[in-house]
């Protein structure tokens, strides 16, 4: 009898697990929400990303009012037209100018001043750019653009007139220009950053929100007491439980690869492979997350508000994602540093954008193993066969 | 009228109750807010601080060593490394050790002093695109005042021709003054969305809607009740928000108190008629509470929360008219930002009202018609 025992028994884990794997993919399946959760949501958030959101400023509009149209004014504004990220409306008076601007239908006001030319021929030229707070972004652009402009203007100008001094001053002094070039972003587009994130967005959507909620439920509705009286052991059960949602987030990853590669031209510098298996070991953690979340609190609304403030606000709000963590406060960069998805949306962004950069490949890697096993061991940890 | 009025108050009471008695649910919906905005309000920045770079001079000259010290000088760039070869960037580049390197030919100032143009080399880690074209616009911009004054010093006129820019309603142009009145309405959303989209969901699933559905109280008064309770948690938690941008991130409100409760109000009710309905039409508070999620991220990214709208492609532009985010977002920074009354606001308030007006009835008619 005995020695039937512990092969019959490790048997048995096999056949509980495929059973119960089964009725969890079942019970995944008939509920079409978890399916808008886990595909559709993926699906609308990978073209939204694509075509809606852009981090790129274009299309700024700046209300010119040329107060002075002589042609040396005609001549400074020249070099603003060249570019494609902004329109330009002539305006006439200022009042028109300032009206345009309060109904937001212009993002900044260029102003050439009557006196302009008198004034710039005594070396006093003033021009006036007045730029729309409500968007920083822009108006830091449109800033940065204007003087810009100006300033090769006024370059140029000096050059001409320092070649006409030569003979009598001495050698002209010739100037800078800074040649930059764009590293790891040849199409110098957001969307090639934005993809990246959006899998760490996806990955925390299905392996934290979707997972919490759904085992929540079973707490909260008493029918994991059901599964309790049954031969099952909590390992199982919550194997059980992992491996439907871990097939759907990695679904959505496989989503968002074909997007990037085939709809918005992402290069793959660095190995899928490595892409991959940082994409599972990124999904543990986050089922880690949503498994512990469920099984302390065991209440869906908490369950559900937990994940959401955890996980998913964090991954989009202080990974890097959106907002660069080099320009944020130490101590905020720090709650950033402690996030699994920031580590996550590093790895990705180099591995597909920079190749394999050795270093950071292992020490991501790392620190995504040693937050999957601990979450996963305190999943194990509060998941009792217990009526508490 | 009164007996309507008492019914009205005692269901209101109940639908308190039911959320606040749970001290975990109190914290959850108070504390978070307060912490998001804390946190947001200083990792929402697109302005550069603190920027890593590095140097490969190989000139070595006076004038090298002059255009350095300005960069140096403008306290946004932070020198960590000072490279020897060529051969040295791109590990310090792949690493991120330095967000830029700043390279600086060998004929860098002959050819300035023999009155050419002489380029240096910036090469940027566009992991970020975002952040390395903000530092190669403020490279450039620092370089433009570098040619004014060598010019100058060379015994050349002072630039003839400035610009002087004022930037209305944001005067340091910081991200977080956009960011903040965002979030006033933005926080509050996430969760009297949530809360009530799950309200009539988890009645229906511990079946006492039922119960409900046969006291005196009419659909309407239902949904009234219903409405009423997330409404207030929601305005406490804007007015949480609104403190912490007013008094500890010191942005100062142009606008008045009541232009802006007013425009609250009416998105909060846009908001609520949307949760009521995803309730009604739900069978679980798990599915209410997917739909919404589902229906939230949408309406965050098309909202001009973190980009503007005038920069998304027409047919979203055009999705985002059904969008309560987008226009209370638009409300709040136009009445916070910049002061303008309830007037100037209609455009965006109609919307808002026009919303709540399909929703919440949407929601009363399916509390009968959708009995499962």
């Amino acid at each position: 009898m005995n020695t039937d025992a512990s092969p019959s028994r490790r048997g048995g884990f096999w056949a509980r697990l495929v059973a119960l794997t089964r009725k969890e993919f079942r019970q995944l399946l008939r509920d079409r929400s978890n399916l808008a959760i886990g595909i559709a949501l993926p699906a609308l958030l990978i073209l939204l990303f694509g075509y809606g959101i852009s981090m790129d400023v274009n299309n700024a509009k700046v209300a010119v009012v040329m107060e002075d149209a002589s042609p040396t004014a005609v001549d400074v504004l020249s070099g603003l037209q060249l570019s494609p990220y902004f329109t330009q409306r002539k305006v006439y008076s200022m009042r028109d100018a300032e009206r345009m601007m309060d109904a937001h239908e212009v993002d900044a006001i260029l102003r050439v001043p009557g006196d302009f030319t008198s004034r710039l021929a005594a070396g006093q030229g003033r021009l006036q750019l007045i730029v729309h707070g409500a968007d920083a972004a822009t108006a830091r652009v449109i800033q940065a653009y204007v003087g810009g402009a100006l300033a090769q203007w006024s370059l140029r100008t000096a050059d001409r007139q320092a070649r006409r001094d030569a003979a009598s001053v001495g050698a002209p002094f010739g100037s800078v220009v800074v040649e930059a070039r764009m590293w790891f972003n040849a199409a110098n587009t957001s969307t090639w950053y934005l993809v990246p994130g959006l899998i760490v967005l996806i990955m925390t959507i299905t392996g934290a929100f979707l997972t919490s909620l759904v085992v929540a439920r079973e707490w909260e509705r008493g029918t994991l007491e059901a599964l309790f009286v049954t031969p099952v052991r909590p390992t199982e059960i919550l194997l059980a439980k992992m491996i439907p949602l871990f097939v759907v987030g990695m679904i959505g990853f496989a989503m968002c690869l074909a997007a990037a590669r085939f709809l918005f031209d992402v290069p793959f510098m660095g190995s899928l492979w490595l892409l991959s298996l940082s994409s599972v070991l990124y999904m543990f953690v986050a089922l880690g997350v949503g498994l512990l979340i469920s099984s302390a609190t065991k209440n869906q609304f908490i369950a559900s508000q937990m994940a959401l403030l955890t996980s998913f606000l964090p991954a989009l709000m202080l990974s890097g994602f959106l907002f660069d963590l080099n320009n944020v406060p130490a101590v905020v960069r720090f709650v950033g540093q402690a996030l699994p998805a920031t580590h996550f949306l590093d790895l990705i962004k180099t591995l597909m954008l920079a190749g394999n950069v050795w270093p950071i490949v292992f020490k991501d890697c790392a620190i995504l193993v040693a937050y999957a096993l601990v979450l996963l061991t305190a999943a194990r940890l509060v998941t009792r066969k217990r009526i508490v | 009228m009164v007996d309507f009025v008492f019914r009205l108050l005692a269901l209101v009471r109940k639908e308190l109750l039911s959320v606040l008695k749970d001290p975990s649910s109190r914290v959850i919906l108070f504390l978070p807010v307060l912490l998001q905005s804390l946190l947001f309000g200083y990792v929402a920045t697109y302005d550069l601080s603190n920027v890593p770079y590095a140097v490969l001079d190989f000139s070595r000259s006076p004038t090298s060593a002059a255009l350095l010290a300005h960069l140096d000088g403008t306290g946004f760039f932070r020198r960590v490394a000072t490279l020897q070869a060529a051969s040295e960037i791109a590990p310090v580049i792949d690493m991120q050790q330095a967000l830029m390197v700043v390279q600086i030919g060998p004929r860098f100032e002959p050819q300035l002093l023999a009155g050419e143009t002489a380029s240096i080399q910036l090469i940027l880690d566009a992991r970020n695109s975002t952040t390395a074209n903000s530092a190669a616009a403020y490279i450039g911009s620092v370089i433009d005042a570098f040619n004014a004054e060598q010019m100058q010093q060379r015994g050349g006129a002072a630039p003839a021709l400035a610009l002087q820019t004022r930037a209305w309603f944001n005067p340091n142009l910081e991200t977080r003054w956009n960011f903040m009145p965002a979030l006033i309405a933005t926080l509050s959303m996430l969760q009297t969305l949530l809360l009530t989209a799950l309200s009539v969901a988890r009645e229906r699933e511990q079946g006492t809607f039922d119960q409900l559905l046969v006291t005196p109280l009419s659909p309407t008064e239902i949904m009234i009740g219903k409405a009423i309770a997330p409404m207030l948690i929601g305005l406490v938690q804007s007015t949480l928000v609104l403190l912490v941008t007013r008094f500890w991130f010191h942005i100062p409100m142009a606008g008045s108190a009541f232009t802006l409760y007013a425009g609250l109000a009416a998105f909060i009710i846009a908001g609520v008629g949307i949760g009521l309905s995803i309730s009604a039409l739900a069978a679980t508070m798990q599915q209410a509470m997917f739909y919404t999620f589902v229906l939230l991220m949408p309406m965050m990214l098309l909202s001009g929360l973190t980009t503007p709208v005038a920069t998304m492609p027409r047919v979203l532009q055009i999705a985002t008219l059904v969008n309560p985010v987008r226009f209370g977002i638009d409300l709040v920074r136009r009445v916070y930002l910049e002061g303008v009354g309830l007037a100037t606001v209609l455009p965006d308030i109609v919307p808002l009202l026009l919303i709540a007006a399909v929703t919440l009835p949407t929601a009363a008619w399916l509390f009968r018609h959708r009995l499962v």
